[in-house]
């Protein structure tokens, strides 16, 4: 008898403790400075001052940056641009490559995957290395086509289209991977009604496969677009945000004002912008999985 | 779509698409073995002419190559054991106890997804100042050691246990902690490669989080030190080539051990999660 209640105290307790680590973490680290965060953003606030409350000013003097503004709308360029072409391309990959029995498939997809390994810092040193300006192989094999060479990252507009394209390499694989078993999921009776009713493989594919992956899409529309907010470490490595301002995103503006400039307060409420944006784009994401899963 | 139905002309296509995806890390990884001297000598030849590893001998002598090399990897391998511990354990818990709160616990901890660290990083720094782990490698290893999806993962593959196994472990008398050590771990192996895989993968690549933290050279990472070195004035390419594939080949090498890993866990994380 006595064993039974030691055990069952533990039946009770033991989930607490199981969850304890992560619950200390969450906390102290991500909700807890959340709200820091959020506080912040009313003060005056650096490491080497006394924080003072200034209510509405950052808010104020954030409305009237023309930098910060300016790298919100770069952020919305790039991710505008960025996150279709990473989608299609996925989904390219894995429309010819969805196929298990495929012959050599499986070599394909894995180099479809490789970029998607690297760190975007790495992967910013290695297009560094290959956009140089005189030195670059990309510009070599140019000029050796008797074309002239491009500032592929050192011009204001070919900067960001460099970028996008950068992105789009590094990401593609990943997406498509998540294509695949999205076009796996659609059931092969529903190919097999189309066959035998006659549809052309152009028809099939908008009329069936199109719509049947449309929660895929959905997903990796939603996963791109957050991960192009956050988007720091390849600009740093490759253009530095320049030249001028033409590629700097809110991030690195963040990080320059709280980092280099010792303006907690403002960078905070810089933040929180960028909050708002990764929130609601997370909520339609947690809107759609939930809906596909009622579904199932 | 059929295979007999796929023409040469679209295998043609996609093996060149395949070729030129992989093109610029081959470059990169060949040139690292070039000489200073041919790095850029025109014409541009896609093999060196003399291999030498002379740039791996040089970026190893150089600086502090050999202990950002040890960080990383203590911060990867360190962090992974812990990462896939705590959420193997919340996993289990949200799978497998009923308690009141359940549902509460697991919704705040998914939202956490929301308040990524490019958000937070200035009171993070202020909180990490405060607890004393600013320039400490454990101040990279312990906050971002929880993740909201790999105890989605965890839940979802412990979900499937039956609950009859577990119970019959508590009728022979075995404690909690002893259930889940003995039963629980050895059922979950599938899981825990998963998480272990991409927890390495992400701690191995990441900049942001050993930005934040560490300040004193000593302590950096080498996503840091690479990034640190394209910072500089005159870039010695030779040298940064060969330490970027040393950051890079790990990857590689895990990869083609792990593929299939690979494959479930961003299936499983992307489209339920």
């Amino acid at each position: 008898m006595r064993k039974k209640t030691k055990n069952s105290f533990n039946q009770a307790t033991a989930p607490i403790l199981f969850l304890l680590p992560n619950m200390i973490i969450f906390s102290v680290f991500i909700i807890i400075p959340a709200f820091q965060g959020l506080r912040m953003a009313a003060y005056e606030w650096g490491i080497l001052s006394t924080p003072h409350y200034i209510g509405w000013s950052n808010f104020l003097e954030m409305l009237k940056d023309t930098v910060f503004w300016k790298t919100f709308a770069n952020t919305l360029i790039y991710s505008l641009f960025s996150v279709p072409l990473l989608v299609i391309v996925a989904l390219l990959f894995a429309y010819f490559l969805q196929d298990n029995s495929m012959k050599g498939v499986r070599v394909y997809r894995s180099l479809f995957y490789i970029p998607s390994l690297l760190s975007m810092i790495t992967v910013g040193i290695a297009w560094r290395f290959l956009l140089g300006d005189d030195m670059g192989i990309v510009n070599y094999l140019i000029r050796f086509m008797g074309s002239q060479g491009v500032h592929w990252l050192t011009e204001s507009g070919t900067a960001m289209l460099s970028i996008i394209l950068i992105t789009v390499w590094a990401g593609a694989g990943y997406f498509m991977v998540i294509m695949i078993a999205g076009f796996q999921a659609i059931p092969q009776d529903l190919y097999e009604a189309a066959r035998i009713d006659g549809a052309s493989p152009r028809e099939t594919f908008w009329k069936i496969t199109i719509p049947m992956l449309r929660g895929t899409i959905l997903v990796t529309l939603v996963l791109a677009t957050i991960s192009s907010f956050k988007a720091y470490e390849l600009i740093i490595v490759t253009t530095g945000g320049g030249p001028g301002y033409a590629t700097k995103f809110i991030v690195q503006q963040v990080y320059q004002a709280a980092f280099m400039e010792d303006r907690m307060g403002y960078a905070s409420m810089m933040s929180i912008v960028l909050m708002i944006l990764i929130s609601v784009i997370t909520l339609f994401q947690f809107a759609i999985t939930g809906k596909k899963q009622d579904y199932e | 779509m059929n295979n007999r139905g796929i023409p040469f002309t679209l295998y043609a296509l996609i093996t060149f698409l395949a070729v030129a995806t992989v093109s610029p890390i081959i470059w990169v990884v060949l040139s690292s073995f070039k000489s200073q001297s041919e790095l850029f000598t025109v014409p541009l030849r896609l093999f060196p002419t003399n291999w030498t590893v002379s740039n791996y001998v040089a970026a190893v002598r150089q600086g502090n190559f050999l202990r950002y090399f040890s960080n990383t990897v203590f911060v990867a391998v360190t962090a992974t054991l812990i990462t896939v511990t705590i959420n193997l354990m919340a996993g289990y818990a949200l799978a497998k106890y009923k308690f009141p709160g359940r549902e509460a616990i697991f919704t705040i901890m998914l939202a956490t997804l929301m308040i990524p660290l490019q958000v937070i990083m200035v009171p993070i720094f202020l909180q990490l100042k405060t607890l004393g782990l600013l320039n400490s490698l454990w101040g990279i290893i312990i906050p971002p050691a929880a993740t909201p999806t790999g105890i989605f993962l965890a839940r979802q593959y412990l979900q499937t246990v039956p609950d009859s196994l577990i119970e019959a472990a508590r009728i022979d008398g075995a404690g909690e902690f002893f259930i889940f050590r003995k039963v629980i771990v050895p059922l979950a192996k599938p899981i825990i490669a998963t998480i272990a895989i991409f927890s390495f993968m992400w701690r191995w690549n990441d900049y942001l989080w050993p930005l934040i933290v560490i300040t004193d050279n000593r302590k950096q990472t080498m996503q840091q030190a690479l990034a640190n070195f394209v910072g500089q004035l005159q870039i010695n390419w030779s040298s940064l080539l060969a330490m970027t594939t040393i950051a890079i080949i790990p990857m590689i090498v895990v990869f083609l051990l792990f593929q299939k890993h690979f494959m479930t866990g961003i299936t499983s994380g992307a489209i339920k999660g």
